[in-house]
């Protein structure tokens, strides 16, 4: 079994049809989906992004890191929000996405979520993230 | 994994229950045309490509094939007769009915874990069609031939139909005690997926993983069983040791001496909230409860020396009046050594031995030798850790007794 990180990316465009999409109608779409993972035992972590246009984006193309008002601006993607399932195989996260109820334009990619088990654990840094997990609880 | 392998990995608990259902509750024959749909599904997908509606195609497949046994049957028997009559009036049979798939689910986990049905039997059967797990991967997980495996399966099915199980969520008068055996099987595919020492340990390893996953769909489809919540967090508990209860070398490191930093912080995270839920019940904790709960007490201990040994006790002790078993007795004396000393936990396991509760057990001689070095009986303690050692059916347990033996000696010497 591994974990694997399902990211909500959203577009200009289906950014703007999710607000307008009438709140109750949104929360019970998501909230099917939330049942149907949580039914199946997979379902982890789960959270959603506030609105792109309150966020601040740190550009470091330049020698000192540029900040600018969100949106993106010239990105054509935003980040809206993850899921992390505790699943057997990429195929099944895979499947699970396509099942995620997406608005056109919007895409979710997949990724896998490495433990840190998988790291040098004689690094102290790992060391030191690791008594933070522990205290912390996370994941 | 294939889109196919992965779509029936999520749904195959909801096509065989829908199906069983279909089929007027032949768990067989839903089986059945559920496999012969992923048959056919295996050599048309990769031709053609994955349908729009996966889950619905092989609905669909399985449905056909079903509806062709029905009308063969239906000369000989007039319940596969009304199946075909009531199905030729169209639509899809109400087969995926929204309302009703959960109540599909919940029962097919009632059947597979129906006491009808042997042990063995019950474990394999409720893998087999719960977990959506092949065959060959059954019969690997339990280092069992695949003959087997599949002989258990057909005879469980035979035995469901001949003693007419009913495919439904058992009543209420019955719900505690039929939901009991669903709990134990469960917790058997725990175990043996928890073995660290036999098999293959990844498989193995998904073996666990499944009955948690179980587990929780089981709470997700019947809430406010708190015993449901016990056994999760019991899993969950356990398991976030996994990563520390090997050695480099394969071998087992005892609870004492693991690196608790090693240990999943967010198996315990889930394992703590399962049983926060399953005490929010307010009716005291089961068996299952019990159990996470003295798990929970280790999992939040930074050491040994920090354990709330006097807790565990008390944990013990309720464990052993709801659920009374020697081993339990035998826990609690290590818990009373921890918390009062060894002289009033040699008092507890002479009373096991006094009234003989664990005939031929190694546990008992082992446990008892411990103590007995504790107190600096060595001597004795020697004695007991060498019958412990014979007793033993372990090859790297017994080692570890021997060794124990022989260093005593070596003191005794000194």
């Amino acid at each position: 079994m591994a974990k694997y990180m399902l990211i909500m990316r959203n577009t200009d465009e289906s950014q703007a049809r999710m607000m307008s999409t009438p709140m109750d109608e949104m929360i019970e779409h998501v909230g099917r989906y939330n049942e149907e993972l949580i039914k199946a035992g997979v379902l982890v972590a789960a959270e959603g992004l506030d609105d792109p246009g309150q966020g601040v984006v740190v550009d470091y193309s330049g020698e000192t890191p540029v900040v600018t008002d969100g949106p993106y601006g010239e990105t054509k993607e935003l980040f809206g929000g993850f899921y992390i399932l505790d699943v057997t195989s990429k195929e099944e996260a895979v499947e699970w996405a396509q099942r995620m109820p997406g608005f056109p334009g919007s895409k979710c990619e997949i990724r896998r979520v490495p433990g840190i088990d998988e790291f040098p654990q004689d690094n102290e840094w790992i060391q030191k993230e690791r008594v933070w997990r522990e205290q912390t609880g996370q994941l | 994994m294939t889109t196919l392998e992965a779509v029936w990995r999520i749904e195959s608990a909801r096509i065989v229950g829908a199906l069983t259902r279909y089929t007027g509750g032949d768990l067989d024959l839903a089986e059945d045309v559920a496999q012969e749909a992923v048959a056919e599904a295996l050599v048309s997908w990769p031709r053609d490509g994955a349908p729009a509606n996966p889950v619905g195609w092989l609905l669909n497949t399985a449905r056909r094939r079903a509806i062709d046994s029905f009308r063969r049957r239906a000369a000989r028997d007039e319940k596969y007769a009304l199946l075909a009559q009531e199905d030729t009036d169209g639509g899809d049979g109400h087969l995926w009915d929204p309302d009703r798939i959960d109540d599909d689910v919940l029962a097919l986990m009632f059947v597979a874990c129906h006491p009808v049905l042997s042990a063995e039997a019950r474990v394999a059967l409720t893998l087999r069609t719960v977990g959506g797990l092949s065959t060959e991967e059954i019969a690997r997980a339990f280092l069992v031939p695949v003959p087997t495996i599949q002989a258990r399966i057909t005879r469980a099915k035979k035995t469901i139909a001949a003693a007419q199980v009913p495919f439904e969520v058992p009543p209420p008068s019955d719900r505690k005690q039929r939901l009991g055996g669903v709990l134990s099987v469960l917790y058997v595919i725990f175990t043996e997926g928890s073995t660290a020492t036999a098999g293959d340990s990844l498989l193995r390893a998904d073996l666990a993983y499944e009955a948690v996953r179980l587990a929780r769909t089981l709470a997700a489809l019947l809430p406010g069983e708190p015993e449901v919540f016990g056994l999760i967090a019991l899993c969950e508990l356990t398991a976030s040791r996994f990563p520390a209860r090997t050695a480099p070398d394969g071998s087992a490191v005892l609870l004492e001496d693991q690196d608790r930093r090693r240990w999943d912080r967010s198996a315990i995270r889930r394992g703590l909230a399962a049983l926060d839920q399953a005490a929010a019940a307010g009716r005291g904790l089961g068996p299952y409860g019990l159990q996470a709960a003295i798990a929970a007490g280790h999992a939040t201990a930074g050491s040994v020396a920090e354990t709330d040994w006097d807790r565990i006790v008390l944990l013990y002790e309720a464990l052993g009046r709801v659920a009374p078993s020697p081993v339990v007795e035998l826990n609690r004396a290590v818990a009373v050594a921890m918390a009062s000393g060894p002289a009033a936990a040699l008092l507890l396991v002479d009373e096991l031995v006094a009234r003989d509760r664990l005939p031929g057990s190694y546990l008992l001689p082992s446990v008892r030798g411990e103590l007995l070095k504790r107190l600096g009986r060595t001597t004795e303690a020697r004695a007991e850790l060498e019958l412990a050692a014979r007793l033993c059916g372990n090859a790297r347990e017994r080692a570890v007794l021997i060794r124990k033996a022989a260093d005593l000696s070596a003191l005794q010497d000194e």
